[in-house]
């Protein structure tokens, strides 16, 4: 069948994305006091996937320069605080990678502190961190970015309210269906278990799935940490044509 | 699935630093001829505009079509300067502006036709996912009366929260409220 077969609006044959049902925190969790006024009280009305669902924007390297994977440099000095390479994959849930697709995070400096006019935290600033990065993952899925680890800050969700440690990830993958906006987190943080965040994921496995991995291979000799983070976007359940032509 | 996926968590406060553009806005480039403004509040459940949202969307171009390689109809023609995605972060008094072009109507797999329409994700403090909705167009009454996802809901007072009103021949706008009296229809996709 070739592509002008199947203008034919009956013969339309389109990928489907798997359910993320039960993995993404409920949008009204009461812990997290934001909540309350910002998530809708009607049930959510299902949207089949049809072809505005299946495509998306593929963003990749005509909006990133090499340097932007660096939140280290393109300041008069280095940054304070500890510097690291995050580094890992995007694949989908079938394991296959999601190449040439836009990431884009943003972090508060070593202090605990963002570079923002509402962050009031008495922690200084950093001239030398803005904290916004952006880079295209490779042909194997494949992302790297060089940051220093953010600290934890307080906010007033609840009284002494402090936020673990994380960097905001942004994905788009290939599809709308796929588009993804989450936060990763460091091992071992003492304040996961206080964390109405973090906690909002229902499932122990998939919150496990926010948390970075030390990487001792991933580590740099006398010069930065190697957390690894693979992140999983909804993947796609075969096409009949998929099926058909076999890949 | 082999691999468990990766959860959402909230944008937060800060979203500012990381994801607005300068041209985010600007699905086609600005004063681009026959291009439209679709502008718009973001509310929430007490009636006070977000001034902390980010809103995305996504479209077919005027032809109904998609440079994306999982269209199966090809890849578009008059694709031009149109990008198809928009990102506007919310002004101080909650409003987003996007500028691009009308998008033409849609072959459902099967048969049927999806009015001319406008994917949308609302991102904000508060929302620890997304939240997706959709904008249609106020003077497509037949093409909308056809559409099968307006068809999906019965209730008319909601469906018109996915009706864009219009403000001048080339100016609509759209306000999304999260929660609450008017509540904007959200979708599960």
């Amino acid at each position: 069948m070739t592509v002008d077969d199947q203008q034919d609006a009956s013969e339309l044959m389109l990928p489907k994305y798997e359910s993320a049902a039960g993995v993404h925190p409920p949008l009204d969790t009461q812990a997290y006091h934001s909540s309350r006024l910002r998530a809708p009280g009607r049930p959510l009305i299902p949207l089949p996937q049809r072809l505005t669902e299946i495509t998306g924007p593929l963003l990749g390297p005509e909006r990133v320069t090499p340097a932007d994977a660096d939140l280290t440099a393109g300041h008069v000095g280095e940054p304070l605080g500890e510097r690291i390479i995050v580094s890992g994959r995007v694949l989908d849930s079938d394991g296959r990678p999601v190449p040439d697709t836009l990431i884009e995070i943003w972090q508060a400096n070593a202090s605990g502190r963002y570079l923002h006019h509402v962050d009031d935290h008495p922690a200084p600033l950093d001239p030398n961190f803005t904290g916004a990065g952006r880079c295209v993952t490779d042909s194997l899925g494949r992302y790297q970015f060089v940051t220093i680890k953010p600290g934890a800050y307080p906010w007033r969700n609840h009284y002494n309210a402090w936020r673990p440690a994380h960097i905001h990830f942004s994905l788009f993958g290939r599809a709308f269906t796929q588009r993804l906006v989450t936060q990763m987190y460091f091992p071992e943080d003492p304040l996961f278990a206080l964390d109405p965040i973090f906690n909002s994921v229902p499932d122990p496995e998939a919150r496990s799935r926010l948390i970075a991995r030390f990487d001792i291979d991933l580590t740099q000799p006398d010069w930065a940490l190697g957390y690894n983070w693979d992140i999983v976007l909804r993947g796609r359940t075969a096409t009949l044509f998929e099926r058909e032509q076999g890949i | 699935m082999s691999e468990g996926l990766t959860p959402s968590q909230t944008v937060g406060p800060f979203l500012s630093i990381g994801l607005p553009w300068a041209d985010g806005p600007f699905v086609v480039p600005p004063d681009t001829p026959g291009s439209i403004v679709i502008e718009g509040t973001v509310l929430d459940g007490a009636g006070q505009p977000l001034p902390d949202a980010l809103v995305e969307t996504w479209q077919a171009d005027p032809d109904g079509r998609f440079n994306h390689p999982d269209d199966p109809r090809g890849p578009a023609v008059a694709a031009g300067n149109f990008r198809g995605f928009g990102r506007s972060a919310t002004d101080p008094d909650g409003n987003y502006r996007i500028v691009t072009f009308r998008p033409g109507p849609l072959p459902c797999p099967g048969g049927g036709t999806e009015a001319p329409h406008i994917d949308v994700s609302v991102f904000a403090r508060g929302m620890l996912d997304r939240v997706v909705t959709r904008i249609y167009f106020p003077d497509e009454a037949d093409a909308n009366a056809a559409d099968p996802v307006l068809a999906s809901i019965a209730d008319q007072g909601r469906k018109a929260t996915l009706i864009a009103v219009p403000e001048a021949a080339t100016q609509f706008r759209f306000d999304i409220r999260l929660q609450g009296e008017g509540e904007t229809v959200f979708f599960d996709v």
